[in-house]
C-alpha cells in the first residue's frame, strides 16, 4: 500500500454538475483518483454512483464542470478519440454483462479480436493467461449462462483486463456475492492493483470490504463528496452523514422514512 | 407533446435516423462474415419449417378457391396460372413477411432487447466496440438476405400445394395446369415478387432491430417492444405492398 499521495492524477473531477429532468444528481462534485491507487467511491443507494461511472466513460455529458481522464476532457471528445480513450480503460459491470451468445473464452477474447490482429496462438495464450489469473481457465469452454454470479464476475474481470488497461473501474463488485466469492474478488482487485500498477476506481456501498483495500475513499451525499480521506479517517469523521453511512445506522441525515403526510392524520382519515 | 400524430412523426424520424446509422455500419460489419452467416441461419433456416408449412396450406386453399371460382367461368384449366401469379406476385412476399415478423422479427427484438437489459450493449460500447456494427448490422443484413429466399421457398411449396389439390383432388388436367403456367408467368412477375420481398425484408428487419435496440431495459419493456415489432412490421408490409403493387401496375 505504498502508493504516494502525490502520484499523478488519472481521473480528475472538479465542480461537476449533472441533473436529469431538473432533478439534480451532482451539484459541485470534486474527486481525484491517483495513479496506482485504489480509490473507493461510496454512498447510499441513489446518490448517482453509477451515473458517475457513465460520466467517466463519456456515455453521458455533464451540465457543467470539468471531468478529465488521462488529462483529456471526456465530454469534449468526439466518437473516435473517445473510443481510443476507452481502450485504455477496463470496466467491470455489476452483473458482469457477459455476451450471452459466446463462450467464456470468446468473451475474454472479444476486445482482442475487435481491436487487434494478433495471431490466433498468441491470442489464445493471452486469454488463457487472464483466465488463469482469475482462476477460471478450467471454465473456458462454458457458456456464460451456466456460470454462478461470482464466476461470471470473475470472467468479466478477466475480460476487463485483457487489453492491459491503465485504469480499471468496478461498478458494485461485491453486490450479491457469497463470502467466498467476495473474498476472491477483493483479493483480485488488490492483486491487480499491486502487481500491474493499475489505477482502480471502485464504486460500492460495502464499507467494510472496501475499507480493507482502498487507499483513498470518497463518500457521496447530496450531490457532492461529503467526505474524503483514507478509510480510517472516514470512520473517525464526526459529520453526521458520514457517521451514519460508515456505521450503517438506519436513521439520521439520510432519513429512514420517505417523506409522507403525518401517519396519525392519515389513519384518522381512513376511519372517517 | 404526446399528440398521436406528432408521436408518429417523431417515431418515423427516429427510425429513419437509425436506418442511416445501421446502413453506415453495414459495410464495416462485413468484416465479420461469420456473424452474418449466423444471422442468415437464425432468421432464415430457423423460419424454414413454418414458412414451408404455411406455403403448403396457402397453396392448397388457392387450389380449392381458385378452382371453385374459375369453374364458374368454365376456365378451370387456368388454375395453374392463377395460383402461380397469386403466389409469386402477392401472397408469397406478403405472407412470408408476416410470418417472418412473427417468427424471426420477434426473436431479433427480444434478443437485442435482452442484450440491452443485461448491459451487454453498454459493455460493448465501453470496450470501444460499436454495438450497431457488431450486433445490429449483421442481424439487419441477415434478415434482408433471408426474406427473398424464404419467399422463393414459400412460392414453390405453394404451387406444389395448389397442384396437389387442383390436379390431385378436384381434377384439373395436369398438362394444362403446368403448360398455362409456363406460358403466362413472365420473368417480370417474378421480379416484382422479388423486389417486394426485398422491400419487406428491409422494413421487417429494420423494425425488429430498431425496437430491440431502443427497448426499455426491463422485462416489460422487452415484451412491449416485441409486440410493437409485430404490429409495425405487419402494417408496414401491407402498406408497402399496396404502394409497390400500384407502382408496378402503372409502369
Amino acid at each position: 500500500m505504498g502508493a504516494s499521495p502525490t502520484a499523478e492524477a488519472v481521473v480528475e473531477v472538479s465542480d461537476l454538475r449533472y441533473s436529469i429532468d431538473g432533478h439534480s444528481i451532482f451539484d459541485g462534485l470534486n474527486l481525484t483518483a491517483r495513479r496506482g491507487q485504489i480509490t473507493a467511491v461510496m454512498g447510499p443507494s441513489g446518490t448517482g454512483k453509477t451515473t458517475l461511472l457513465r460520466l467517466l466513460m463519456g456515455a453521458i455529458r455533464p451540465d457543467s464542470g470539468r471531468l478529465t481522464v488521462f488529462g483529456e476532457e471526456v465530454a469534449r471528445l468526439p466518437r473516435a478519440p473517445l473510443y481510443a480513450l476507452r481502450r485504455r480503460i477496463g470496466m467491470l459491470f455489476q452483473n458482469g454483462a457477459l455476451l450471452s451468445d459466446m463462450s467464456v473464452f470468446e468473451n475474454v477474447a472479444f476486445p482482442l479480436r475487435a481491436h487487434t490482429r494478433l495471431p490466433e496462438p498468441l491470442l489464445r495464450r493471452l486469454v488463457l493467461m487472464k483466465l488463469q489469473a482469475v482462476g477460471l481457465r478450467g471454465a473456458a469452454d462454458m457458456a456464460p449462462g451456466s456460470l454462478s454470479g461470482g464466476m461470471a464476475r470473475r470472467v468479466a474481470l478477466a475480460r476487463a483486463i485483457v487489453m492491459d488497461p491503465e485504469l480499471l473501474i468496478y461498478d458494485e463488485p461485491f453486490v450479491g456475492l457469497d463470502p467466498i466469492s467476495l473474498g476472491v474478488i477483493l483479493r483480485l482487485i488488490q492483486t491487480l492493483n499491486a502487481t500491474l500498477g493499475i489505477t482502480s476506481i471502485v464504486v460500492t456501498h460495502d464499507v467494510e470490504e472496501i475499507s480493507r483495500i482502498a487507499h483513498q475513499s470518497y463518500l457521496l451525499a447530496g450531490g457532492r463528496a461529503a467526505a474524503a480521506g483514507s478509510p480510517a479517517e472516514l470512520l473517525a469523521a464526526a459529520t453526521p452523514v458520514v457517521n451514519q453511512f460508515m456505521r450503517g445506522l438506519p436513521d439520521g441525515p439520510v432519513a429512514f422514512h420517505v417523506p409522507a403526510p403525518d401517519y396519525r392524520t392519515q389513519l384518522l382519515e381512513l376511519e372517517s | 407533446m404526446s399528440w398521436p400524430v406528432t408521436d408518429a412523426v417523431v417515431r418515423m424520424g427516429r427510425v429513419a435516423l437509425f436506418l442511416g446509422r445501421v446502413l453506415g455500419q453495414c459495410l464495416p460489419s462485413l468484416r465479420y462474415p461469420r456473424l452474418l452467416i449466423a444471422q442468415i441461419y437464425n432468421a432464415g433456416a430457423r423460419s424454414l419449417i413454418i414458412v414451408m408449412l404455411c406455403g403448403l396450406f396457402v397453396g392448397m386453399v388457392l387450389g380449392l378457391q381458385g378452382y371453385d371460382l374459375l369453374a364458374r367461368f368454365g376456365s378451370e384449366s387456368a388454375l395453374g396460372v392463377a395460383a402461380a401469379l397469386g403466389l409469386v406476385r402477392e401472397l408469397g412476399p406478403v405472407i412470408t413477411a408476416l410470418l417472418f415478423a412473427g417468427r424471426a422479427g420477434t426473436s431479433l427484438t427480444s434478443e437485442i432487447g435482452l442484450m440491452r437489459a443485461t448491459d451487454q450493449l453498454t459493455a460493448m460500447e465501453m470496450m470501444a466496440v460499436d454495438p450497431v456494427r457488431r450486433v445490429v448490422a449483421p442481424r439487419f443484413l441477415g434478415g434482408i438476405i433471408a426474406m427473398p429466399l424464404l419467399t422463393a421457398i414459400f412460392n414453390v411449396i405453394g404451387i406444389f400445394g395448389a397442384q396437389l389439390i387442383g390436379v390431385g383432388l378436384v381434377g384439373v388436367e395436369s398438362g394444362s395446369f403446368w403448360s398455362q403456367m409456363q406460358a403466362q408467368v413472365e420473368p417480370r412477375d417474378i421480379n416484382e415478387g422479388l423486389i417486394k420481398s426485398l422491400c419487406f425484408g428491409v422494413a421487417c428487419s429494420l423494425m425488429a432491430v430498431y425496437e430491440g435496440y431502443h427497448a426499455e431495459p426491463t422485462a416489460e419493456g422487452v415484451g412491449l417492444a416485441t409486440t410493437r415489432t409485430v404490429v409495425a412490421s405487419a402494417v408496414l408490409t401491407l402498406l408497402l405492398d399496396y404502394i409497390l403493387t400500384a407502382a408496378f401496375l402503372n409502369s
